[in-house]
């Protein structure tokens, strides 16, 4: 039986086809992985099924009826939920308003009746939401519950989510992929879209990879492996092992003495840390988001004041910031890239002389950055957001690495790129490292942080709860020391008790 | 390539033109609605232009009415650029053409070469500092510059009319306004049998002079940086809240210099009220002009040239002269229409060319 069936759906934008003459067959109760680089059509299509796009060509079948998706009403009537990676939810609302927003056509709201069918229709599925909390106070992992829920409450049978695990710690995704799979004993089909191969082996039973538009193959995943899935989806080989040797360096080029810095609010983000990065090295900072990272690294940039303790760098010593969010931090999107690369540099020579710009001197730089880092298009003056993602962050390391700085912030580097532009990114910055440079690279991904650090830090509440080899640490080990507090779940509590006692120590530690 | 080209100069195309587009359709709706009060619209548009634009004395009267719509103009222009919005257009005139009256009144036996320009300075200087105040507010107290531009205006509007009314009143006068200023401090007029003078050379002198800072200069780099995004221009280092104060004095200042205009130019001295809405009008024409000086000089001559004939045309066609308010007002409107229409068109599902990456 097949539940969801596309056959010879095509998109265009303009000359661009989006998704050429895609075929999938999603059959009830299976969880059915859509794997792609970004940039491969995943999201067109994914807007497709869920009524924000109409496909020029193809027919999309719910059951072997022939169905037209013009809304997204009308996809939430065929059975087509969808849980957007950035979630859709009112912040201010509590769990039950959220979710019975726009589904309820009545006037008088019944919120008391509503709270307790929603409690209900959880505990259904296990997940334990207080139905009357307002969302901004719950944790992302308890918010995207809440969006699962938001779609289980208007009947869908066809979940689709898209990178839904992009912002959850590790034990958040494990319990996701419980709820996930439980859904689907249930006879609920789910659409899993990802770039990430170890989650696609273990959650789903089929996986479709796109690429440049094209289901390049469908398999399934008892059959594959995560190398062959990643050459499909790439097309070439990918070797994420890099060599790393230990390097003659001894000079230290960062060196922070119990550091407290404060965030915006005004409360201690930063306490007490400390830290000495020598030159050719790489730490690692691992981390839920929000524990203090941002404002450590914007106090070493010198952004926000110190409240505490001390910061020194060697005399004269450069920074290379690539800031965590390159379209809002690193660059001004409607400047062009030419523009965008000297926004550091634009008030001195060479780049300007008593106080007018030097466009030719503008235009050279550009041209050699763009060949340097291999920045596509090609074009000088093209503006920031008509770049894809990893181009965009080829401009903003192209604009921090220039002149070789001593010290390197990376705040999450690769966040949203796909592999062949991650592995660039990673690449460069162990060439920095290779130079001599001292980087301080921080992630919520733990096995990229073992992957490129020296060694690894994990920052919980504002101190540096443990600091590891990169070379001995696993990502179970660190992804319990990352989620400090949580000792109380299963996982933790089952599968890792040898490590409660250096939970426990922390507060020593720091 | 060739075809994204193809497409970013038609873009500028769309951008130089839909301002005149606007105006001709504003000028098209205006004719509809003169038509429905019973007037002949080609009579009073005949009439309008003819007054505005053919004869020596109402051409002169465009110019003097281009000329602080122009200056006030490129002072909203100037924070538009910065991301701020400066409605504070009408308070900065009134500071504006306080300073200079000072200048003019108590500053004697200067010749006019010094006098004059410390005169149009020091309306420069009190206007930016009126604008400099509600810059400050936003960097030091988070207040939005909407809100405290907007108000500030009331409190130079009434600290002007107190003034006239107390302590600046001319002896024996009928009605409240200031004494004459000495003449060293006198903008000369550039058009025989007609009121227009320098004012206008000066706007367009600065509108030449922005433009420049804009495209040329690390300056106007500075400024659209902030303006784009502040967070990033922060990012890499720019001195964002300085840079905001800055622009917030400069785009006050050349707003006092429209006020400067109106008492050194036109009136040799101060009345209260004077400034006529002035300042609101130049936030219009700086939305219309899209962030080009020149588009401001334009546009600031187009309300001139309604502002100046409105009340020959009401005389000779019978159309009430609150139909030019009317067009500007359409104006306006066409112009949101165009860029919300540029803004669908732009940001109609784009899809980014797949690029291999090494």
């Amino acid at each position: 039986m097949t539940d969801l069936r596309l056959e010879g759906v095509t998109k265009r934008f303009g000359d661009c086809v989006a998704n050429d003459n895609i075929d999938l067959r999603v059959a009830t109760g299976s969880i059915h992985a859509v794997l792609g680089e970004n940039g491969a059509g995943k999201t067109t299509l994914m807007n497709i099924l869920s009524g924000l796009y109409q496909p020029d060509e193809g027919q999309i079948y719910l059951d072997e009826q022939p169905v037209h998706i013009h809304s997204s009403q009308a996809a939430i009537a065929h059975g087509i939920g969808m849980i957007h990676q950035h979630f859709m939810l009112a912040p201010s609302l509590t769990v039950t308003e959220n979710i019975v927003l726009g589904a309820d056509a009545g006037f008088h709201l019944r919120r008391r009746a509503k709270e307790g069918e929603i409690a209900a229709l959880s505990q259904s599925y296990g997940l334990s939401v207080p139905p009357h909390a307002r969302v901004e106070d719950l944790s992302l992992g308890v918010q995207q519950r809440v969006e699962i829920l938001k779609v289980l409450y208007r009947r869908a049978k066809i979940l689709i989510l898209d990178e839904p695990t992009a912002v959850l710690t590790p034990v958040e995704v494990d319990s996701l992929l419980r709820l996930l799979r439980l859904l689907a004993a249930q006879q609920h089909t789910i659409l899993f879209i990802s770039h990430k191969l170890d989650e696609v082996m273990t959650l789903c039973d089929q996986v479709t990879i796109l690429r440049r538009g094209k289901v390049v193959g469908t398999l399934a995943t008892q059959d594959c492996n995560q190398r062959e899935l990643a050459r499909l989806m790439v097309g070439r080989d990918i070797n994420r092992a890099y060599p790393k040797t230990a390097l003659p360096y001894r000079q230290i080029n960062l060196s922070m003495r119990d550091l407290w810095v404060r965030n915006r609010r005004g409360l201690l983000a930063v306490q007490g840390v400390s830290l000495e990065l020598k030159a050719g090295e790489i730490v690692g900072i691992a981390g839920i988001d929000g524990n203090g990272q941002r404002e450590l690294a914007d106090a070493i940039a010198k952004l926000v004041p110190i409240e505490r303790g001390t910061l020194s760098m060697p005399p004269d010593c450069t920074l290379g910031y690539i800031p965590e969010d390159r379209q809002k931090m690193g660059l001004i999107l409607r400047f062009s890239i030419a523009r965008n690369l000297i926004l550091k540099a634009f008030r001195w020579l060479p780049f300007a002389n008593w106080g007018w710009l030097r466009k030719k001197a503008i235009e050279k730089h550009a041209i050699a950055a763009i060949k340097t880092f291999d920045i596509r298009p090609a074009h000088p003056d093209l503006p920031a957001n008509q770049l894809s993602g990893g181009n965009q962050q080829k401009v903003v390391l192209a604009r921090e690495l220039s002149g070789n700085p001593a010290v390197i912030l990376a705040m999450h580097p690769t966040r949203g790129l796909d592999i062949g532009a991650t592995e660039y990114v990673q690449r460069t910055l162990l060439q920095q490292r290779q130079r001599g440079a001292a980087t301080l690279y921080i992630s919520t991904d733990l096995e990229e942080l073992i992957t490129m650090s020296d060694r690894i830090a994990v920052m919980y509440e504002g101190r540096f709860v443990d600091i590891l080899s990169a070379a001995t640490a696993t990502v179970e080990q660190l992804g319990l020391l990352m989620a400090g507090g949580e000792r109380s779940t299963d996982r933790a509590a089952t599968h890792h008790s040898t490590h409660r006692s250096r939970v426990t120590q922390w507060p020593t530690n720091a | 390539m060739l075809k994204r080209f193809s497409v970013q100069a038609q873009s500028v195309l769309i951008a130089a033109f839909s301002p005149c587009l606007a105006m001709l359709a504003a000028l098209m709706v205006g004719a509809l609605l003169m038509t429905m009060a019973g007037a002949n619209p080609m009579q009073a548009y005949a009439a309008l232009f003819q007054e505005s634009l053919l004869t020596v004395f109402g051409f002169g009267n465009t110019l003097t009415k281009t000329t602080p719509l122009l200056l006030a103009g490129l002072g909203v222009l100037v924070a538009l650029r910065a991301g701020l919005f400066n409605l504070g257009g009408e308070g900065q005139i009134y500071m504006g053409g306080l300073g200079s009256l000072l200048a003019g009144l108590y500053l004697q036996g200067l010749p006019l070469w010094i006098h004059l320009p410390l005169a149009l300075l020091a309306g420069f200087v009190l206007g930016g500092v009126w604008g400099a105040i509600a810059g400050y507010l936003k960097i030091a107290r988070g207040l939005n510059e909407v809100l405290t531009t907007l108000l500030l205006n009331y409190v130079a509007q009434y600290h002007v009319g107190y003034l006239v009314n107390g302590p600046l009143i001319e002896p024996g006068a009928p009605s409240p306004y200031s004494p004459l200023i000495t003449e060293t401090a006198r903008l000369p007029r550039v058009l025989p049998q007609s009121q227009a003078h320098l004012g206008i050379f000066l706007g367009l002198g600065l509108a030449l002079l922005l433009a420049v800072v804009f495209s040329m200069t690390s300056l106007g780099f500075q400024v659209d940086a902030v303006g784009q995004n502040s967070v990033a221009a922060r990012y890499a280092g720019i001195p964002v809240k300085r840079t905001i104060v800055g622009v917030m004095a400069v785009s006050g200042g050349l707003a006092g210099l429209a006020g400067s205009a109106e008492v050194l130019g036109l009136k040799h001295r101060l009345f209260e009220n004077f400034a006529g809405g002035y300042g609101f009008d130049a936030i219009a024409i700086a939305l219309l002009s899209r962030g080009n000086p020149f588009g401001v000089a334009l546009t600031a001559f187009f309300f001139g040239a309604l502002r100046s004939g409105a009340n020959v045309m009401q005389r000779s066609a019978g159309v009430p002269v609150t139909i030019v308010s009317a067009i500007q007002g359409l104006t306006l409107l066409f112009i949101a229409i165009s860029l919300a229409v540029e803004y669908k068109t732009r940001s109609a599902p784009r899809v980014k060319p797949f690029q291999p990456t090494p």
